[in-house]
């Protein structure tokens, strides 16, 4: 067993809202542990406003965390403060984002941000050897000819086309891990497949680990090898993808699950569940998702369920489904 | 015009006036809906569909203009009305549901003062507003409470109720709608679109439901209709659409979404990139993605041919009778 590329343990991060007198405070990720392995792809799941963004933030040092800690091979990033660290740090764990409409700058050549992450993070390169290098990167996303796309604006090129851009810069700093936050939302059906089969290239042919973060969790169990659900802040189930969608735990995995949408299987008509998002402004103790879950029972409104193993590495955060595992495990 | 049609649009046609010249950007459409029925335009971004909506809707803004066809509505032809004649049917027979809600709903007023100004543009007593006001908001399932409400107090789910209440103040015939759950998350989603469907059951009225994600119709629709560049490429009732599709254009968007349940199988999209219209390619425009191209569909530009029960853009379906006249 390698040891993990990330572990963080008791992830929280708040963010105070209201005025300057306000002491109200937006619980937006809450003790969260995760870990990530060298080579793999774990798909972080939740609906809008649940904190997996957040916790992208949080592991690309845009955030510092409220409390908690993140190890990256093994080292506290609390502990890496010098400019050096700091710079080898951004280039082993980059970030591609959501739109690749604006993450792009307009006024320059595709070249430019790539060329200038090279003399950046790899200053030991020739500028012949910075053109080759962002030659190659350009042809491992996908895009060909890769010198004349080199020489493109952004404007030029499709969404599909900006995107992989997006990734072909992340690919130049050599990455262990590439935190992807939702990387195909914004594009046509027809060109998401490709990106994530991008993903899964990049994998095989570079080495690198994704953070595949989402809201489809169809996409989610195309490309990844462990899934983590969040709701309101808490990692509600983990495991490995096909267990944990084969046998959500979860009530809110259940939820999710069955609310996706997909053509090949009828309608499943669940519940009157209407999708209000949860109240994370100074949440009270209990299970966050007691208001929603049709299994609730008193136990949820007074403590606050822990991710529990229920089965071979896959683990649950509710008392319901414990309850259950217990009573099948006596008999 | 046959009566079991609320909606009848024929050879319509919108262009973009641009410097570099008119840019066709929905062509020669035909499309039709039934009192009652529920049917799905799907498309990738820059298909034409919310053009075509907003053609049908007329509320067009230059360089867009229709410059043929007409829309039949009830007998008259909205590309034909004059603002006067079209303010009498806007909401009360016809009404649109916007894809934002936030941006479709005036941030500076209460919910109930909206409907209030709806009503009253249609000469309703105040005592029947209040009424109805309450009575539509208690049929998305929102607390009358919240017509005191401003837009921002609300949650997106519920924005998009409120809209939906504001398009049913009257008993409108026609509800068009422009990707309505596109901002939402995948439960509430669903669950819109569970109570759009519901209430159209009730209610009686039709819906033309505009979205790029095929599988958000799959369950809901009667027909769908799947647009290409501008193009009709195929329409149908909505199974024979999901089951046999007889467009390649149909076939690979399905293939395009990763399922869920059933094998993990290893997907390919559709190559390539949706065509600009400013310069549609020749003959077929999805010749240059399509996987079956067969030599000649870069010079014949096909029409729609049945195909069973539906009807598709593709030359392998050429009626053999036509075959000779087509294909010379």
């Amino acid at each position: 067993m390698t040891s993990p590329l990330f572990e963080a343990r008791g992830l929280t991060k708040h963010f105070k809202v209201g005025g300057n007198l306000s002491r109200k405070s937006l619980h937006a990720v809450d003790d969260v542990s995760l870990v990530i392995n060298p080579r793999e792809i774990v798909a972080l799941v939740g609906e809008s406003g649940s904190g997996k963004s957040t916790i992208a933030r949080l592991l690309a040092r845009v955030y510092e965390p409220t409390s908690g800690e993140i190890r990256y091979q093994g080292k506290s990033l609390r502990s890496m403060r010098t400019r050096r660290q700091t710079m080898a740090y951004r280039s082993d764990v980059p970030m591609v984002f959501q739109d690749p409409f604006s993450s792009l700058n307009p006024a320059f050549r595709v070249s430019h941000g790539i060329m200038r992450g090279l003399k950046l993070h790899r200053p030991d390169l020739g500028r012949a050897e910075r053109r080759a290098e962002a030659l190659r990167v350009v042809e491992a996303v996908g895009l060909s000819p890769a010198a004349e796309i080199l020489d493109r604006y952004p404007y030029e090129l499709s969404g599909g086309q900006r995107q992989r851009i997006g990734f072909a810069q992340a690919l130049a700093y050599r990455p262990k891990v590439i935190l992807a936050d939702e990387p195909v939302s914004m594009l046509d059906v027809s060109i998401r497949v490709g990106l994530l089969n991008l993903m899964t290239a990049l994998r095989a042919d570079e080495g690198v680990s994704f953070l595949y973060i989402t809201h489809d969790l169809a996409s989610a169990r195309y490309v990844s090898d462990r899934l983590l659900v969040m709701y309101a802040g808490h990692i509600v189930e983990s495991g490995p993808t096909e267990s944990v969608l084969a046998d959500p735990k979860h009530p809110y995995t259940q939820l999710l699950l069955s609310a996706a949408p997909d053509p090949r299987t009828p309608l499943e008509v669940s519940g009157s569940d209407i999708g209000e998002p949860p109240r994370v402004i100074d949440p009270s103790p209990g299970c966050r998702f007691r208001w929603r879950c049709p299994l609730a029972i008193d136990r949820c409104a007074i403590e606050d369920p822990l991710l529990r193993e229920l089965g071979p590495q896959h683990s649950a955060a509710c008392h319901v489904a414990s309850a259950v595992a217990d009573a099948v495990s006596a008999e | 015009m046959p009566s079991d049609r609320v909606l009848d649009v024929r050879g319509l046609t919108v262009e973009y006036g641009t410097d570099a010249g008119a840019v066709v950007a929905v062509d020669n459409v035909d499309l039709h809906v039934g009192p009652g029925e529920f049917v799905g335009v799907v498309g990738e971004s820059g298909c034409g569909k919310s053009t075509l909506l907003f053609a049908i809707a007329r509320l067009l803004s230059p360089p867009a203009a229709i410059t043929a066809g007409t829309v039949d509505f009830r007998g008259d032809n909205l590309a034909a009305m004059s603002e006067k004649e079209l303010n009498v049917l806007r909401w009360r027979d016809l009404s649109v549901v916007m894809q934002s809600a936030m941006n479709a709903l005036n941030p500076v007023k209460s919910i109930g003062a909206q409907f209030r100004d709806t009503l009253v543009a249609h000469g309703n007593a105040k005592a029947e507003i209040a009424n109805r006001s309450v009575e539509v908001l208690k049929l998305v399932g929102i607390d009358p409470i919240h017509l005191r409400s401003y837009p921002h107090q609300l949650s997106g789910g519920m924005r998009q109720r409120a809209m939906i209440a504001m398009a049913l103040l009257f008993t409108p015939e026609l509800v068009i709608m422009d990707e309505p759950t596109s901002a939402l998350d995948v439960v509430a989603q669903r669950s819109l679109m569970v109570q759009i469907k519901e209430l159209q059951e009730r209610l009686g009225f039709a819906v033309l439901f505009v979205t790029h994600d095929m599988s958000l119709v799959s369950h809901f629709s009667d027909r769908l209709v799947v647009m290409y560049a501008g193009q009709v490429v195929e329409s149908g009732p909505t199974r024979t659409v999901f089951d046999q599709p007889a467009h390649p254009y149909s076939r690979g968007l399905l293939d395009a979404f990763p399922s869920i349940r059933g094998p993990r199988l290893h997907l390919t999209g559709i190559p390539g990139r949706p065509p600009e219209l400013r310069n549609p390619p020749s003959g077929c425009r999805f010749h240059p993605r399509c996987p079956v191209e067969m030599g000649h569909c870069k010079a014949i530009a096909p029409d729609l041919y049945p195909v069973g029960t539906s009807h598709a853009r593709c030359l392998q379906h050429v009626p053999a009778a036509d075959t000779a006249a087509v294909m010379p």
